[in-house]
């Protein structure tokens, strides 16, 4: 015969004040089976742990029901007191009466007759649960970590540090990411490159981090601990090993009218390149939509100059295999196109830029060798607009919701930039808000507006109109003043939304992770758990899991890193007990489960079973691989046969809860 | 030939004669009949947004079910017209409400949501016809001629409504009068409102709107502008000011196919 105790928490007045939990420990204590059932203002208090501990040993316990807030919450906690008191701790259940009641009914009467409906049910389920014992699984003690922005390099460095393997996939033929193409950063404008590179450099002379560069992620098998993954390693037609990147060959490539995506298409590159001279690794790649020998087999020049015979036109893609025990995904942000907003004229203009354009333009390794010049005519420009807040904070489907953060600071360093170096400009800033947040950077923006003289005028620009003349009309509104403003500028400067990288959503589907509508990476809990995501084993930095800045980008990857060594340290790790298993006898092999399991973790085997007639017959029958199995019971509903269960929540326990809800 | 339901409007058959009758021999020569259902009415003037008006969209709901009735597409050429008769269309056809309210007060034999087909004369140049089609059959292309579409607001806007074109960075009059054989002149303020109604009460407003627009063509050298807006060819002839010849799309085209001399006969 069970012994079941039943205890109620008054979680305070969470609970308390809109159930009677002393009516409900009173119902309950007359449901078969319980022996004691009594209420508890914090149940999850180490007194109330204790009345639990205590409970369990004076009553000879068989089995628990805590009526508390959602198992998400304290469920480990009662496990870990029931444990203690030695009770097997999968003989605990959990009726959650806060979030599925208490929370959201206010009428007392009715949420009191619910939190006995439900606790009813959990004493009902507890009368079938049995012990269970959870196994161990190995870690691999490996991590990837995709994305060579500053974000993954931080990553690497820090999991390298501690001394394991990493390795980085980057999709482009170079780490360094957003941050190696900006010219200077706030809030004290110290060169990019110079704190970049250094960190770059020593990621790839590192002897934990293997870089798999121009590569990309194409399949994630596996689970916390044991990921295995795919890398697909991009044909570049160069052979790395051999490579010393000389540069010679994208001097003498004679295709040199390729648009130069590092410089934002300002200027051109060659056919075979090298995207700049800090580069990592320094390894040429041919492009193949513009290399003639590629196209028409007719050039071979850099095969010609390779003084160590590194190009190879008939390199393939490969594929490489690798385990890991943690991922990091810091997959970054590209800026939204501007191809809607062409209010702004930015389709029209070539002295219509965006920020990250603008950056190319100020840089000493961009088009213009570091000079502010117009890209239409290479003037100097005198009057120069900015305007914040292009595509986010829109509430219309072409733009983003919401605010991109880092725009604010760096208007605010473009602007006093080129005041500092240009002082006979004028130069306006067109805002909505202007959001400073974080250490020093209000008092950046306020030496922008008062020792530079930077205009700030809240309010949109409406219209942007490029005269015949090569000047700009920007029409716009200042709030403050209220009136029309016509402004004759020669550049202006637009500050894009920022949006997750286009590879981010796929990327979530292959590690079956979750995205916000946005499409950026959701954290495991906003405030207490911000770079893990929901999947164990994945965790998050830099600019995938929100608008990020270079300091907090920075943070949040060393902080992923952490919880990755934290990983990585373990031998092993505990598994969830609560998986899938097949009845063989009932089992009639028809796939199904197999079909709609998302973790790969049931197989077929030819099992020899004896029949009633004492003769034996092979059959086909699922096993599940309690390793991979995640508990999630697909297998169990689509299962025609009632064979496949779930360990903790069988169907007979789920009937059993339903039964006990109806009575 | 293919035939289309083509509906005119009242400006057609006042003021913007010329709108009309180009379309209507452009279009014959492209191998295209219009024909115009039977008492037709007002498309209603302006496009109510207010959820609750039901009354001034009727009359634009009448002439889609005239349309669905001959089972072919509707034509319409004046932007307004277009504007009004096609948020109509794509209101009734996802509002269940404003479907229901219409249908039980016009009572018809069969309900109406959104079934007919509404496109604008130049929709019918590129997606039936096609702009190469159209070319080939130009007698006399406008050799050197820079030419300056003007949209105005309402041919593409509400873009999702009217699933025309970009609105703020189109393409479709552009590449119309490559077709004709002139070049396109893109200036910032080809999508930017001529002034519209508002010379009725403040001429001041409306000329400061519509020589916006002239000027800003102009300085990008147009030595034309067209437009398929009766109102908007008004204010760019009469209240900006501008020198710049200002013409119906309809009329380059039949110059173009070489019928606007017998057209005129």
């Amino acid at each position: 015969m069970q012994r079941i105790g039943v205890f109620v928490c008054h979680c305070g007045t969470n609970i308390a004040a809109t159930v009677d939990v002393k009516a409900v420990a009173e119902a309950l204590g007359h449901e078969p089976g319980v022996v004691i059932s009594q209420d508890y203002q914090y149940m999850c208090s180490e007194s109330g742990q204790n009345l639990v501990k205590n409970a369990i040993k004076e009553h000879k316990l068989t089995g628990i029901v805590i009526c508390s807030c959602s198992p998400r919450m304290h469920e480990n906690t009662f496990r870990k007191a029931a444990a203690a008191a030695g009770l097997n701790p999968y003989l605990v259940e959990i009726a959650n009466i806060r979030e599925q009641c208490s929370w959201i009914h206010k009428d007392i009467a009715t949420a009191t007759e619910k939190a006995v409906i439900l606790g009813r049910a959990a004493v009902a389920k507890v009368h079938l649960n049995a012990p269970l014992t959870a196994g161990e699984s190995p870690v691999v003690k490996r991590a990837l970590v995709i994305g060579g922005g500053i974000a993954g390099i931080q990553t690497a460095l820090d999991i390298a540090e501690a001394g394991f393997d990493v390795d980085i996939v980057e999709k482009k033929p170079t780490i360094g990411g957003k941050m190696a193409q900006i010219d200077k950063t706030f809030p004290t404008l110290d060169c990019a490159a110079c704190i970049l590179t250094p960190k770059m450099v020593e990621a790839s002379q590192n002897e934990h981090i293997t870089i798999h560069s121009f590569s990309e992620v194409t399949e994630v098998k596996g689970f916390v601990g044991n990921f295995t993954v795919k890398i697909k390693k991009k044909a570049r037609f160069v052979d790395e090993t051999k490579c010393t990147g000389c540069g010679l060959c994208t001097e003498k490539c004679p295709m040199k009218k390729v648009p130069n995506e590092f410089n934002m298409g300002l200027d051109n590159r060659s056919a075979v390149y090298i995207p700049f001279a800090q580069a990592v690794p320094k390894v040429a790649t041919i492009d193949p939509n513009y290399c003639m020998m590629l196209k028409s087999g007719k050039c071979g020049v850099c095969s010609k100059v390779c003084s160590v015979g590194a190009i190879d036109y008939k390199q393939q893609d490969r594929f490489i295999e690798q385990q890991y025990g943690a991922i990091v995904v810091a997959t970054g942000f590209d800026p939204i196109k501007l191809d809607q907003y062409d209010e702004f004229a930015y389709n029209q203009c070539p002295d219509v830029v965006t920020s990250l354009e603008l950056e190319r333009l100020m840089n000493a390794a961009g088009p213009n060798g570091g000079t502010l010049l117009r890209p239409s005519d290479k003037s100097h420009p005198h009057t120069i607009v900015f305007v914040q807040c292009v595509g986010s904070r829109c509430d219309d489907s072409k733009g983003k919701p919401y605010c991109s953060k880092i725009c604010c600071m760096y208007t605010a360093k473009h602007a006093m930039l080129i005041r500092e170096k240009y002082p006979d400009t004028e130069v306006y800033v067109f805002y909505i808000d202007v959001r400073t947040p974080g250490k020093n950077f209000d008092e950046f923006y306020r030496r922008a507006v008062e020792q530079y003289n930077v205009h700030y005028i809240k309010g949109m620009v409406g219209k942007v109109t490029p005269k015949s003349d090569g000047k700009i009309d920007v029409q716009a509104s200042d709030l403050l003043a209220n009136e029309q403003l016509h402004i004759n500028a020669d550049m202006v400067v637009l500050a894009a939304a920022i949006e997750p990288d286009k590879t981010a959503r796929p990327l979530a589907t292959m590690l079956t992770t979750q995205m916000d509508t946005n499409d950026f990476f959701t954290e495991a809990h906003p405030k207490l758990r911000p770079v893990e995501s929901a999947t164990a084993g994945i965790f998050l930095s830099g600019a995938c899991q929100g608008p990020k800045d270079i300091p907090e980008t920075v943070a949040q990857a060393s902080a992923a890193a952490a919880k990755a060594i934290g990983l990585l340290c373990k031998n092993s790790i505990t598994c969830n007990p609560c998986v899938a298993h097949s009845d063989e006898l009932m089992c009639n092999g028809c796939s199904s489960c197999e079909k709609v399991c998302p973790y790969g973790a049931i197989t077929y085997i030819d099992k020899e079973f004896r029949m009633p007639d004492r003769t034996t017959k092979v059959r086909r029958v699922a096993s599940v691989n309690p390793a991979v199995c995640q508990g999630c019971g697909a297998c169990t509903v689509a299962c025609p046969s009632g064979a496949m269960d779930l360990n903790g929540f069988s169907n007979r326990q789920i009937m059993a809860e339903v039964d006990a809800i109806c009575k | 030939m293919e035939t289309f339901t083509y509906y005119p409007g009242c400006t057609l058959r006042t003021k913007a004669k010329d709108l009309d009758t180009y379309a209507r021999v452009s279009a014959e020569a492209l191998g295209i009949a219009l024909e115009e259902p039977a008492d037709w009415q007002c498309c209603g003037g302006a496009y109510t947004t207010a959820k609750d008006e039901i009354a001034t969209k009727l009359s634009a709901v009448r002439t889609l079910n005239a349309a669905k009735e001959l089972g072919r597409p509707l034509v319409t050429v004046c932007s307004a017209c277009h504007n009004v008769i096609k948020q109509t269309n794509y209101d009734i056809s996802r509002d269940e409400d404003m479907a229901a309210k219409v249908n039980n007060y016009l009572r018809l034999p069969e309900a109406y949501t959104g079934e007919t087909t509404v496109y604008h004369y130049l929709e019918l140049l590129r997606d039936v016809i096609g702009f190469d089609k159209l070319s080939e059959k130009v007698v006399n292309p406008f050799k050197g001629k820079k030419i300056a579409a003007y949209y105005g607001c309402l041919l593409l806007r509400p873009s999702k409504a009217l699933a025309m074109d970009d609105p703020e960075n189109p393409t479709i009059m552009e590449d119309f009068i490559r077709a004709i054989g002139g070049i396109p002149v893109i200036y910032a303020q080809r999508n930017e409102c001529c002034g519209g109604y508002i010379t009725m009460e403040d001429k001041a407003q409306a000329q400061k709107r519509s020589s916006a627009v002239m000027e800003s063509a102009a300085d990008q050298g147009a030595d034309m502008v067209i437009t398929a807006c009766p109102l908007c060819l008004y204010n760019l002839k009469k209240n900006s000011g501008s020198e710049l010849p200002v013409f119906y799309f309809t009329e380059m085209l039949a110059e173009a196919l070489g019928l606007k001399e017998a057209s005129n006969e």
